[in-house]
């Protein structure tokens, strides 16, 4: 049953001109069905226009003690950050 | 017109409690979830029947009335609503024959000349065209997977076959439905349920049973004794304690 099914991770676009979201992972014998089951799952309450589920497996992923080298390099340019700008409400959201 | 509402009402309603009865027992947790909205699905579609029904009677019973104040004489589904949960295939099967007919009828009722059933049929054909898609995906992987899921569904198949003809039969209720241009015929959809039911047992290398014999009594009231067993459990508080509310 379940412990041979693969794990799926859904993503779900909520509305027009939003990109898809990871919304969380669940099992399923095959994309079909990874599809169906995400509907029931993660749309009940019209959350969603559009799903796509990728196979959990075929996701390369950061490692995590790798986070150092990866990520802090980055965090002490504050020059990279444009915090120093006041962004007009016309803009929305970014 | 009343008891035309009753068996559209009382096939989601008795349907809908069976496959609520699976909730939190179910095989696998995406099912799970899969199998309560359906029975949600089914249930809301009992409201807007049984609704309208207590609406045309003008006796003051709503659709709470009449799900849980009537006894099983006075329910009028379709035999294979009943029928008990057995295992999980049995259950997908149920479903799948169920639907198969359902979409169907309620594509039907979408065109009748009565715009109020039109208007319900229009929304629950949607709910209906995913339980079908779903049910359709699953019997075939089921009935085309491991030699274990092929027996059980095939056994599925060949127990329920004898309450699908059911769903074909019709009687004067039908004829008068027909006259007023309110449902058409049940006996019109069979051609073409025995087409889209070939090529899904087709591709599920399930075999289609030869016999035409078909139980029948649901729709006037003539029940197996399981949908006593059920109402029982499933009326039981407002029986108890009528007018409960909380």
């Amino acid at each position: 049953m379940a412990k041979d099914w693969p794990l799926w991770e859904i993503f779900i676009r909520g509305q027009y001109g939003l990109s898809h979201r990871h919304v969380g992972s669940l099992h399923a014998p095959d994309a079909e069905m990874a599809v169906l089951n995400a509907r029931d799952v993660y749309t009940r309450r019209n959350e969603g226009m559009s799903i796509w589920v990728v196979k959990s497996a075929d996701i390369t992923a950061t490692a995590p003690d790798r986070k150092g080298p990866m990520f802090d390099p980055s965090n002490d340019k504050t020059y990279r950050h444009p915090t120093f700008f006041d962004i007009p409400d016309e803009v929305g959201s970014m | 017109m009343f008891e035309f509402l009753l068996r559209m009402g009382d096939n989601t309603l008795v349907l809908g409690h069976r496959v609520s009865e699976w909730c939190g027992h179910s095989p696998v947790l995406e099912e799970d979830i899969a199998l309560a909205n359906i029975s949600l699905d089914l249930i809301g579609q009992t409201r807007m029947w049984l609704g309208l029904a207590g609406e045309i009677e003008g006796k003051g019973r709503d659709a709470d009335a009449l799900a849980f104040r009537r006894d099983a004489w006075d329910f009028h589904n379709l035999l294979i609503c009943e029928r008990p949960n057995r295992d999980y295939g049995h259950t997908l099967m149920r479903q799948f024959l169920f639907d198969l007919w359902h979409h169907e009828r309620l594509a039907d009722l979408c065109l009748s000349e009565e715009g109020r059933v039109a208007e319900i049929a229009a929304k629950c054909v949607k709910e209906a065209d995913y339980h079908l898609e779903r049910s359709k995906d699953l019997i075939v992987r089921l009935g085309d997977g491991t030699s274990e899921s092929h027996e059980k569904m095939q056994a599925a198949l060949e127990a329920l076959w004898p309450y699908v003809g059911e769903m074909f039969t019709d009687d004067e209720v039908d004829t008068a439905m027909k006259e007023v241009g309110i449902a058409p015929l049940p006996s019109r959809q069979r051609p073409r349920y025995d087409a889209a039911l070939n090529a899904i047992l087709s591709k599920a290398t399930l075999a289609r049973p030869e016999s035409d014999f078909t139980h029948r009594g649901g729709r006037y009231g003539t029940h197996t004794e399981d949908l006593g067993h059920m109402l029982a459990q499933m009326q039981f508080l407002q029986r108890a304690y009528p007018d409960a509310r909380w």
